[in-house]
């Protein structure tokens, strides 16, 4: 499929969902697939760095809430539309992605995990100690009650993210089909060679962190009207980085449909899982799966059903 | 006598205390068959790799093509022309053969012909590649299905790619059988008589005493002979260095 009609299709599988969405009535509904979807953004957005380029990324949680706060600075100061606060959101993470980049991404494998962790980790300090945005004490952020044309304003916020994992997952997509796409595999396979075969390495590596931490910050930035309290310890939930990690290991690393297919799986067990059985089993569940999944399939539920047909997927073995 | 295509001057290297390269001088003119021996740990791969700029070299010069090449990183030095194999095959484990290609000639492209290549000159181009490597079988294999000797075309045919003036062909032979050896011999040949100019560095000296025009010897990180490939087998100190006192 080209590029061109992908996205074509892209876009009217949003509208369809959205279409859909339109019948139902309960509203948890749509609180829970607002959660699923940013969980699709953020698998997907980690994806890049992580499945593309073989960079493991444990710093989503810091990306995701530069998103978020924001969005909090500026509801305090003017209060923007949405859109436009997803577009700051996603630039300000991209330039902290950028920079972090420039700052870690001579360190190899393990050291860049915990450099980005530490990132992370500076962040949400920063965060808890500034006053204006809440502190450690956190913030209330008062959403309308209704949005035009949507009604309910949840499912004005389902809508925008939505379209969000609709764009993030459109990007992917034509990353991967891309000159940027092949060069960021040569870089994931052997950075030597790469360099050898005439990849400027550093410059794709900074593409990908920039492209990875701006859509972390665009599905962070509607946040604050979702939860309408917002502290450093919800924004910073280690369970960001848990679950943008274990999502396209489960569903694979190598193609945009398997974070897509892993944030969906395991979006809906742990939605699933906090209404009827209990709402902090979540990370347990989660953690369950993704050792089932590293031992039994590691390359991810793609993996598997190339397996069934007997060739091999696209492009398999990610940074293993 | 015309400009050397690659000149190096004075070219050093050190980890911490070890000195690794000192004071290298070589010149390679267009054309050439160079050969590179030495007794391992001579620093015969360390000069590959400050040539290539996988490695920065602390002294020294070197030019290319007429430009210089002090601290340009590796990716340029390729497009520019200088292309290089591994001594290890690297190939991209996650790409066919083909695809691994597609690397080369996709990043390189831009900056020869001006324009990036249609998807139809790549195709004719991987052809091109692959009859010259006689992989055309294995387009769609994995790298991990290929045997070793499949590896090392890949891996000339992937610095070919880049359309290089120089390829320096680090070890393309070691581990090779007799027949496999002439092989890839032959395929070198075939290169150099289009034109492109080869350093190969190799420790199976039927092969590099017929493929030379000219050899080099590196011992602990020195220059000690450059000449004829007759003379130089011949030259006590490089009898010393691989046979002792």
């Amino acid at each position: 499929m080209r590029n061109r009609t992908f996205w074509l299709v892209t876009a009217l599988v949003v509208i369809a969902v959205f279409a859909a969405s339109r019948l139902v009535t309960n509203d948890y509904f749509f609180f829970a697939a607002y959660v699923v979807l940013q969980y699709v953004v953020l698998a997907t957005a980690w994806n890049i760095l992580g499945g593309y380029t073989g960079y493991i990324n444990f710093g989503t949680a810091g990306f995701f809430a530069i998103g978020a706060y924001a969005t909090v600075v500026l509801h305090q100061l003017w209060g923007p539309p949405i859109p436009l606060l997803i577009l700051v959101g996603g630039i300000l993470s991209g330039l902290v992605g950028l920079g972090m980049g420039v700052l870690t991404l001579r360190l190899k494998g393990v050291f860049f995990a915990i450099g980005t962790l530490a990132l992370a980790i500076v962040v949400q300090t920063f965060v808890t100690n500034w006053d204006y945005v809440g502190g450690s004490r956190g913030v209330y952020v008062i959403r309308p009650a209704a949005a035009p044309f949507f009604g309910a304003y949840i499912h004005y916020l389902f809508f925008v993210m939505l379209v969000l994992a609709g764009l993030s997952v459109a990007i992917a997509r034509s990353i991967e089909h891309s000159t940027l796409g092949f060069g960021l595999a040569a870089v994931r396979d052997d950075e030597q060679a790469a360099e050898a075969a005439g990849v400027p390495t550093l410059k794709l590596k900074l593409v990908a962190t920039t492209l990875s931490g701006a859509l972390m910050g665009m599905a962070g930035a509607p946040l604050p009207y979702y939860v309408t309290y917002l502290d450093p310890s919800s924004g910073f939930n280690l369970a960001y980085a848990v679950n943008a990690i274990a999502m396209p290991l489960v569903g694979g690393m190598t193609s945009w449909i398997g974070p897509l297919i892993g944030a969906i799986f395991l979006g809906v067990i742990q939605q699933a899982a906090t209404v009827t059985i209990s709402s902090s089993l979540n990370l347990l569940l989660v953690g369950a799966v993704l050792v089932f999944f590293v031992v039994a399939a590691p390359n991810g539920l793609i993996g598997l059903t190339f397996r069934r047909r007997g060739k091999a997927p696209a492009t398999p073995g990610a940074a293993t | 006598m015309t400009e050397a295509l690659l000149e190096v001057r004075g070219l050093g290297k050190r980890f911490g205390g070890f000195v690794a390269l000192e004071d290298i001088a070589l010149d390679v003119h267009r054309g050439e068959r160079v050969g590179l021996i030495g007794p391992n740990g001579s620093g015969k791969s360390t000069l590959v790799n400050c040539l290539s700029g996988i490695q920065r070299h602390d002294a020294g010069s070197v030019r290319f093509d007429g430009r210089a090449f002090d601290g340009l990183p590796a990716y340029q030095r390729t497009r520019l022309g200088l292309a290089r194999s591994f001594q290890l095959p690297k190939p991209f484990r996650s790409l066919t053969v083909v695809q691994n290609l597609h690397v080369p000639l996709l990043f390189t492209a831009k900056h020869r012909g001006g324009a990036m290549l249609s998807t139809a000159e790549i195709d004719a181009r991987c052809e091109e590649l692959l009859a010259m490597v006689s992989l055309q079988d294995k387009a769609n294999a994995r790298p991990r299905d290929l045997t070793q000797i499949e590896m090392r075309k890949l891996e000339l045919a992937r610095a070919m790619a880049a359309a290089p003036k120089l390829l320096i062909a680090d070890e393309a032979m070691a581990g090779l059988s007799h027949s496999e050896v002439d092989d890839i011999l032959a395929l070198l040949v075939k290169l150099n008589q289009s034109g492109v100019t080869v350093i190969l560095i190799e420790h199976i000296m039927r092969a590099v005493m017929s493929f030379s025009q000219r050899l080099v010897c590196l011992v602990a990180g020195k220059k000690i002979a450059d000449g004829a490939p007759q003379d130089v087998v011949r030259n006590p100190d490089v009898e010393r260095a691989y046979l002792g006192e």
